[in-house]
């Protein structure tokens, strides 16, 4: 069996290959390596911008630009918690400082120390009416409060055995 | 016939003549605009919101980005224009460090130049930036992103007029920065340390990096002897910085003031560029009637030579080997006018004044260092100089001029030249033609080599044969040269490259001018320099002939060849991590690396790194061997490259890859 990362290696050039190595096409690009890296590791940037024959420099600037693109690994469960106007005036802020606070992260290090969560904010995800809306992995909750937040966060903490979220 | 369009700009009407934009026609009228990221020869921007103007219609606008049109009604200064530029440059002053007083751009600033002529007189918003560290590793630019406005024309001249993209934004809204890739330091990217993005900058966030310390404190030492050598593009434009205009020569001057300051003697660098046509012609001659390789590329530009060295180290062969004047000038300095003046050369400091950023890099690069001593020593700018004159309370402008050292301040017009674009093709020409014709030059002009334009290509009859040449300035053309070079599409036999837009007269240490017409004067204040001289042909120098038949043997000789040629290397562009494809944690483990860079990529190392990567895992051998891609052996003319434990494979094939590894895992598996 060959290795996970020699098999991202290869589903990356085989990405690069499917677009032509065009220059142009580099953000679709680096949505799909991303999504075999779940972030855009350094060295894959720059091995991305030598085939596509554009500076690195260029290719970080377009991946630093857009919100969507990670440059740091993220953790096995990503929360996302919407901070649009309607969900800050119904008090996500509240929510994200509760999960700040249960899971010991903030705006400049967004990912636990053991990997498992990383806590994001985005501008909107368009479903005002049931504001303030969080997103853990693909499942939507609405009407969240900071105490089911954190209760959300706890049990998959649990589920995966990481005792130190209650702690 | 075409009638003649007007825009109506402050109620009186002007005529349409091919500008591109608003803004130039609104200049063309007398009437400055301020801009930040506006200049002429880079894309248009349109960031900074300095050059907005009032449209009948239209409201407020950027002149710069806005077409004229027929019709338009433009008011330049309305009370709402006048509002938006002061408020925008007072919010550009909020996040800008604003330490004037000790900035090395103090009074050539363009922030504190416009902050002054609109009457921004406070700045009433708090500053958010946090102060960041100086990127200041190179030997040639400090980067201080605390004075950046975020303008981007640095940006834009590195991507566009050098094609090299070494800084880019990075970053949005209130993070943007300009920055190398990841944030690195330049020395860890491809920069080419041309300077042009210190040119441009309108702050001190991007600024030459002085030497002027180490240099004031070598003249008050005793126990040294300081020679330096001043380049021909540094008399036309050190003026500037005294009043003078562009293209007036100040040489006498420049000598007195740095005889007044303690330079033991001043000798010019048209001396060794004088040198360096008798070995580059020499060598060009020798090319046509052997199979060393065509076209020859000149190599005195240290910023086109390390681009050639990141870029096309396939076309290494073709540089000349000859050092460049700067370079030369410092072997012969200490190897044999050190000996003459009863010295040691470790007793002498050689000291460059040169037009360029790069001369500081190429001085401090390891190929220049003979027996343990560095041939350059120091290399200041004619903006360092300007400062030291300055420092040293001089008044250049009363000064009585003073002339050159002998031997080494004696030259011919053939090595004033030089320091315009087409300059060291044309003296090379003067050389070459002599030689082949064996007949004398009456007129030593070459004009069809003159020019401004980026792309020049002309040619040369010689002994009935007809050569192709091109003169090339900034690296973007050299890039699209290149390319039709490799494709096959040009062939030339002999190229003149220089980094910088019109060439060294316009180097990036040269005096910041704001003036239109100043790179037109300096260029024509060297080729009238050259007329001025008795003697325009570098075989004609008789301190040339002295020092061969004195010393240096024949041109192109052994002891020539030992002091005044050098070599090249294949050069990583970027440092990096590497990317790890099979992994292994054992401590023994067994390291296989394969190169990605682009020149190894190109030759297909990615289907090696699949194949060896594939046949670490079919053998099970993960635990044991760990592959890894990675960037750049600096063997890139001889890629692909991979290395397996300590040893290295160039011209690298799957069959070699594969016998290599089976090798070194049976060599391991006996040694256990």
């Amino acid at each position: 069996m060959p290795t996970v990362m020699l098999r991202k290696f290869e589903k990356v050039c085989a990405i690069i290959e499917k677009y032509g190595n065009d220059p142009a096409k580099l953000i679709p690009i680096l949505q799909e390596v991303q999504h075999e890296y779940r972030y855009l590791p350094e060295e894959v940037m720059i091995f991305v911008a030598t085939t596509l024959g554009m500076s690195p420099a260029k290719v970080f600037g377009v991946a630093s630009f857009y919100a969507h693109f990670a440059l740091q690994p993220k953790g096995k469960h990503v929360v996302r918690l919407c901070d649009g106007t309607a969900c800050h005036v119904k008090g996500s802020d509240g929510i994200l400082q509760a999960l700040y606070k249960k899971l010991g992260v903030d705006a400049q290090k967004a990912t636990t120390p053991d990997m498992l969560f990383t806590v994001e904010t985005v501008a909107c995800l368009g479903a005002c009416g049931i504001a303030p809306v969080m997103v853990i992995n693909d499942v939507v909750y609405s009407q969240v409060t900071p105490e089911r937040a954190v209760a959300l966060v706890e049990e998959i903490a649990m589920q995966e055995g990481a005792g130190h979220v209650s702690a | 016939m075409d009638q003649v369009k007007y825009v109506h700009i402050d109620g009186r009407p002007v005529p349409i003549e091919g500008e591109k934009n608003l803004l130039d026609l609104i200049r063309k009228t007398g009437i400055e605009i301020p801009t930040f990221c506006y200049v002429s020869e880079l894309s248009v921007y349109g960031a900074c919101r300095m050059c907005m103007v009032e449209i009948e219609g239209r409201g407020l606008q950027t002149s710069c980005s806005t077409p004229p049109e027929e019709g338009l009604k433009v008011r330049t200064n309305t009370e709402s224009v006048r509002q938006i530029r002061k408020v925008a440059l007072e919010l550009i002053l909020a996040n800008h460090e604003r330490e004037c007083t000790t900035c090395v751009k103090s009074t050539s600033c363009k922030l504190q130049d416009l902050s002054k002529k609109l009457g921004v007189d406070k700045v009433r918003f708090r500053s958010i930036q946090k102060p960041v560290p100086l990127d200041d590793g190179n030997p040639s630019i400090v980067r201080n992103p605390n004075k950046c406005i975020l303008c981007g024309d640095c940006v834009r001249m590195c991507e566009e007029v050098q094609g090299i993209g070494a800084i880019d934004f990075a970053y949005r809204g209130h993070d943007v920065v300009v920055q190398p890739a990841f944030g690195k330091s330049l020395d860890d990217v491809q920069c080419v340390y041309c300077g042009q993005c210190t040119r441009v900058c309108p702050t001190g966030a991007l600024t030459p990096k002085s030497e002027i310390d180490v240099v004031c404190k070598a003249l008050q030492d005793p126990k040294k002897t300081v020679v330096v050598q001043i380049a021909p593009a540094v008399r036309v434009a050190l003026g500037e910085s005294f009043g003078y205009q562009a293209g007036e020569l100040t040489t006498g001057q420049i000598v007195a003031a740095l005889k007044m300051m303690g330079f033991r003697k001043v000798f010019d660098t048209c001396f060794s560029a004088d040198l360096t046509i008798l070995e580059e012609g020499n060598e060009f001659i020798k090319r046509l009637s052997s199979d060393l390789p065509l076209p020859m590329f000149t190599s005195c530009c240290p910023s086109w030579v390390k681009y050639v060295e990141q870029h096309h180290p396939d076309l290494i062969p073709h540089l000349s080997t000859c050092r460049s004047p700067q370079q030369m000038f410092g072997s012969m300095a200490k190897n044999v006018f050190a000996p003459e003046l009863g010295i040691k050369k470790e007793d002498m400091v050689v000291v460059s004044i040169m037009p360029c950023t790069a001369k500081k890099f190429e001085a401090k690069r390891p190929e220049f260092v003979t027996d343990g001593a560095v041939d350059v020593d120091h290399v200041i700018t004619t903006q360092e100089l300007a400062q030291m004159i300055n420092e040293h309370g001089i008044q250049f402008r009363g000064l009585k001029p003073e002339s050159l050292d002998m031997p080494m301040g004696f030259k011919t017009g053939a090595g004033v030249i030089f320091g315009n674009t087409g300059g060291v093709m044309e003296a090379t020409l003067r050389y070459v033609y002599e030689k082949v014709e064996k007949k004398t030059l009456e007129n030593p002009d070459f004009h069809e080599v003159r020019g401004e334009a980026g792309i020049r290509e002309a040619e040369v009859q010689l002994a009935g044969k007809t050569y192709k040449l091109a003169v090339i300035h900034s690296l973007a053309n050299a890039k699209a040269i290149m390319a039709k070079i490799k494709s096959g599409e040009k062939k030339y036999h002999f190229i003149e490259f220089m980094a910088c837009p019109a060439g060294c007269i316009n180097g990036a240490g040269q005096p910041v001018s704001f003036d239109p017409g100043y790179r037109r004067n300096r260029t024509k204040g060297l080729y009238e320099a050259d007329k001025m001289l008795q003697l325009h042909k570098s075989q004609d120098n008789p301190y040339l002939k002295e020092l061969y038949a004195a010393t240096l043997g024949e041109v192109g000789g052994v002891k020539a060849h030992h002091l005044l040629h050098t070599h090249y290397k294949a050069r990583r562009r970027m440092k990096g991590k590497s990317m790890v494809i099979v992994d292994s944690k054992a401590d023994d483990k067994l390291e296989v690396r394969v190169c990605v860079g682009t020149s190894c990529y190109l030759r297909g190392s990615q289907d090696l790194l699949h194949h060896l990567a594939r046949h670490v895992a079919d053998k099970g051998l993960q635990g044991q061997v760990q592959v890894k891609a990675t960037f750049c052996f600096e063997k890139c003319d001889k890629g692909p490259t991979i290395k397996i434990g300590d040893k290295k494979i160039s011209h690298c094939n799957m069959a070699q890859a594969t016998a290599a590894l089976d090798q070194a895992i049976e060599a391991r598996l006996a040694g256990v």
